[in-house]
């Protein structure tokens, strides 16, 4: 077996193994407050750390993408005059999309 | 539920086309079509398969690839200490939905208006339905990109590639205007990631941010909500979730 195999079976594996250790911790580890607080508020991080990441990143470095910035500006919009879910996407791809295909951004 | 559903469906779809970019990246990268595949079915979780392919890209260090993949996985474990209680999936069903643990998922969970059975009920809507719509798309995109589909068109000409972050602030949404505390720990972890980014390879950021949920979690109970509620932008207070960012950031980066 190559060693690349062997990278994406561990990768594979690992990765599964990682996901279903979160879903069957006992629960009376997570009985205290504290452990309750960081569990609740660990996804809140996590999520805006990638919208932080997927908008201005780029790789190893931050770049400034306009149509993205847009984008996600057109779903900030959408969001306060409480649009629901699926025209806040759409409104965030189509303003990214519609800037590229103008050649503004 | 329904709504739930509905989301999770329509946001599987979106984000999936990204598995378009996974096996176009894969292949280039020097991964056969069929390890692209393994890993878009098993480990089922964008950061890391890109995080392998560009090791195996760079002819690099596999084991040290392996185990950035491998690290970047864990962010889906620290999803499941939340959904374990959410979703009370039990038995050999707990097998097949762990699988299924992603940022995706877990936001569309997260996102349904909690409390009873009504809550669970629209959480696990939510999140078999991302599951489910995203576990397709993503593995029928990585297949067709590892074949050569990628070639047809970059996903950003559609403006794909901000669904995902435009998903994420609206299913966070509810999160931000629920408290300080949310407000200050969602700009505390995007802070971190963002500052950690130039220094760490891509993707370790955002399982750093998670030292902005420690920090608030370590506080004196009660304390977080109030000390935000006087000051504004909560996280550069040094007694805030910055602090144990900090120290976080200098530690597994190069």
């Amino acid at each position: 077996m190559s060693g690349t195999w062997i990278a994406v079976l561990v990768t594979a594996v690992c990765c599964y193994a990682l996901k279903l250790a979160g879903l069957t911790v006992p629960p009376q580890w997570l009985a205290h407050p504290r452990a309750q607080r960081f569990a609740t508020l660990v996804p809140v991080a996590l999520l805006a750390a990638l919208i932080a990441v997927q908008t201005v990143g780029r790789g190893e470095s931050l770049a400034i993408d306009p149509a993205r910035l847009a984008g996600l500006g057109a779903a900030a919009a959408a969001l306060l005059l409480r649009a629901p879910f699926l025209v806040v996407i759409l409104a965030a791809a189509g303003t990214a999309a519609s800037l590229r295909a103008l050649g503004v951004a | 539920m329904k709504q739930a559903a509905r989301d999770g469906i329509a946001l599987g779809l979106a984000v999936g086309t990204s598995g378009l970019a996974f096996g176009a990246a894969a292949v280039a990268s020097g991964l056969s079509v069929a390890q692209a595949c393994v890993l878009s079915l098993v480990a089922y979780t964008g950061a890391s398969q890109f995080a392998l392919a560009a090791a195996v890209a760079g002819g690099g260090n596999l084991i040290a690839g392996t185990a950035s993949a491998v690290l970047l996985g864990s962010r889906n474990g620290l999803y499941g200490l939340r959904l374990a209680g959410l979703l009370d999936f039990r038995g050999r069903f707990r097998l097949l939905a762990a699988l299924g643990v992603t940022d995706e998922s877990t936001a569309v969970a997260l996102a349904q208006p909690a409390g009873g059975r009504p809550g669970r009920a629209a959480a696990r809507a939510g999140f078999l339905a991302t599951f489910g719509s995203l576990y397709l798309t993503w593995n029928a995109g990585t297949l067709a990109g590892a074949l050569g589909a990628g070639r047809l068109g970059s996903p950003n000409t559609f403006g794909l590639d901000v669904v995902g972050p435009a998903a994420f602030l609206a299913l966070l949404w509810p999160r931000l205007r629920a408290g300080r505390t949310e407000r200050a720990v969602a700009l505390a972890g995007a802070v971190i990631a963002l500052a950690a980014t130039p220094f760490c390879p891509p993707g370790l950021p955002v399982v750093l941010a998670a030292g902005a949920a420690l920090g608030a979690a370590l506080l004196p109970s009660g304390a977080a909500g109030t000390a935000d509620a006087a000051q504004a932008p909560g996280p550069d207070r040094p007694a805030g979730p910055d602090r144990a960012a900090q120290t976080a950031d200098e530690r597994p980066c190069r």
